[in-house]
């Protein structure tokens, strides 16, 4: 953070430190604690599937390994889902946040109807709509574009993310204040570049931790789309489940899964917290 | 008729003119015939109590605020016609506020050059250069790369004025600059605003300043009640004023 520097003798206000123990350490130690907390319970399972299992067959720990370049390809498929629909329901989502602080309200309405409807809905129904509704393949004359499963599955997640972006982004450049908007008129700034020079990198600042959050809650709902039959992480564990036919193996094995996404979320939100931390400082 | 021409060559052409002028917010009437003529190269000051509408009238001035009745013309540009070029007209207006308003995320130097390049669509170069000498003019050569939040609140108020200079207006408006300054500060961006005045710069200034007001203004303005009620020469205004709600006003301030 930049402290305000001056060589003349004005009163500086004085910032008091927080009271509660927000610098790193506690948090540190919590994260720490949770992670090996998380560790302890995968290992405990581990062992005593290894201990419970048939005495003739594989070990639990050998099955895990064999499983665990599979998992984590379909776990890395999940990722590339999330980052495509993140980027798709960023793109679009932009356009509707700005929509809607539009002077006009033949722009506005529309982008905050929309805006509510997706966001109130499940993003599972969202899901099965643009699995079922959308065509296979879209022909454009001679040309036919081919919408596999997995293009539909990043278009349904990209409804609500789109939705809550739209949020996001109104509510950043809500929190601009009208000073900004004023002066830039003043200036003789048409809108469009006061908002994408002025207010937009301003706001962006203060969209970025909600929009990481909103990352990070996609990451994890990318589960969703083993529903609609696609070869996702979930997918793939299950499948391994189903193929060994090893009750004690189901609690390591979804343990598994789990330890990756929450080894790829949690820094996620932690620099979110961090990031939070610092603009609120900031004001 | 030659004669003519060099006396009001003298005078210098009006740049702003106010006739008739009403505002109101609703059914709360703010400005009530508010006559007003600036001339280029005057100075003019307004003064009245809070509420008066003197913010009110700056922002018809530039636009930014619509009037109901009566008409504004700003360098021969009629600010009420419908069809009016509001981003022409602005270029021509500048105007400084009480809160800055700089940007918070580009550089001192930035602030200035924004509009000239983006809005003017001049070349970088040409304005970089007039930016250096606007900045070095308020007296914050040392600071083209510090971010508003590093500056104080005078300084920020300079870097304001001279971004609003960057765009060469023909007149320049300024509403209470230094209301919310200490008096040290208030002092630097008062000579900066003075230095201007005595270039020649057309200006009008909404102040409580009194005594800074008795010395840079050619008119100084009262309002109250949405009406200006006295454009005499300064000195008269302050050592003998012709209304008795101005001479109410200035007991109470002076
Ligand atoms: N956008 C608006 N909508 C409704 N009322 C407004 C609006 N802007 C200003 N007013 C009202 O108009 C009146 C005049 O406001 P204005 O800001 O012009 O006063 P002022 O003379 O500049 O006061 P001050 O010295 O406090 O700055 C005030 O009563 C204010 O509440
Ligand atoms: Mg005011």
């Amino acid at each position: 953070m930049r402290t305000a520097a001056t060589d003349l003798p004005v009163l500086k206000p004085f910032r008091a430190p927080p009271i509660a123990p927000s610098g790193l350490a506690a948090p540190a130690l919590l994260g720490a604690g949770l992670v090996a907390g998380v560790a302890i319970v995968f290992a405990a399972s581990l062992a005593v599937a290894q201990a419970t299992g048939p005495a003739m067959r594989d070990g639990a720990v050998t099955i895990l390994l064999r499983w665990l370049p599979l998992i984590f390809q379909g776990f890395l498929f999940n990722l590339l889902i999330s980052v495509l629909s993140m980027a798709l329901g960023t793109a679009v989502g932009v356009l509707f946040g700005i929509g809607q602080v539009s002077p006009s309200a033949a722009l506005r309405q529309p982008a905050w109807a929309a805006t509510q409807f997706f966001r109130n809905a499940p993003w599972l129904v969202l899901l099965f709509y643009a699995m079922f509704l959308l065509p296979f393949e879209i022909s454009l004359g001679p040309v036919a574009i081919a919408f596999p499963a997995w293009v539909k599955a990043i278009i349904g997640l990209a409804l609500p993310v789109a939705a809550n972006v739209s949020e996001i982004v109104r509510g950043g450049i809500r929190s601009i204040p009208s000073g900004q908007w004023e002066s830039a008129e003043a200036l003789a700034f048409s809108r469009r570049q006061t908002m994408w020079m002025i207010i937009l990198p301003q706001a962006v600042k203060r969209m970025l931790p909600p929009w990481m959050n909103l990352y990070a809650i996609l990451t994890m709902a990318t589960t969703l789309i083993s529903v609609v039959g696609i070869q996702d992480g979930l997918t793939v564990t299950r499948a391994a489940l189903v193929a060994e036919s090893r009750p004690e193996l189901m609690l390591p094995m979804y343990l598994l899964l789990l330890l990756m996404f929450f080894a790829y979320c949690y820094p996620i939100a932690r620099l979110t917290m961090a990031l939070e931390r610092r603009f609120h400082v900031k004001g | 008729m030659a004669d003519k021409d060099i006396a009001r060559h003298r005078l210098g052409e009006p740049v702003v003119v106010v006739e008739g002028v009403e505002k109101a917010f609703g059914a709360f009437v703010v400005l009530r015939d508010v006559n007003l003529t600036v001339r280029r190269g005057e100075t003019v000051c307004i003064i009245g109590p809070s509420g008066s509408g003197k913010s009110t009238l700056l922002r018809c001035i530039n636009a930014l605020v619509p009037i109901s009745k009566g008409s504004i013309t700003v360098a021969g540009r009629q600010v009420n016609d419908p069809g009016l070029d509001k981003l022409a007209l602005r270029r021509d207006v500048g105007i400084v506020f009480q809160q800055y308003n700089l940007f918070p995320h580009k550089t001192a130097l930035q602030n200035v050059m924004m509009a000239p390049i983006h809005v003017l669509k001049q070349k970088r170069a040409e304005v970089e250069e007039r930016s250096v000498r606007l900045l070095a003019k308020v007296g914050l050569s040392h600071k083209h790369d510090a971010y508003p939040g590093e500056l104080s609140g005078g300084q920020q108020q300079r870097v304001a004025i001279a971004r609003s200079l960057a765009m060469n207006p023909k007149v320049m408006l300024f509403d209470e600059v230094t209301a919310a300054l200490d008096p040290e500060t208030k002092k630097e961006v008062l000579v900066t605003i003075r230095d201007l005045a005595t270039e020649g710069m057309t200006c009008i200034l909404v102040t409580h300043e009194m005594g800074f007001a008795r010395e840079v203004a050619d008119h100084v303005y009262f309002t109250d009640g949405g009406l200006i009620v006295e454009p005499p020469p300064p000195a008269e205004f302050f050592g003998a004023p012709r209304e008795a709600r101005t001479r109410a006003f200035l007991e109470q301030v002076l």
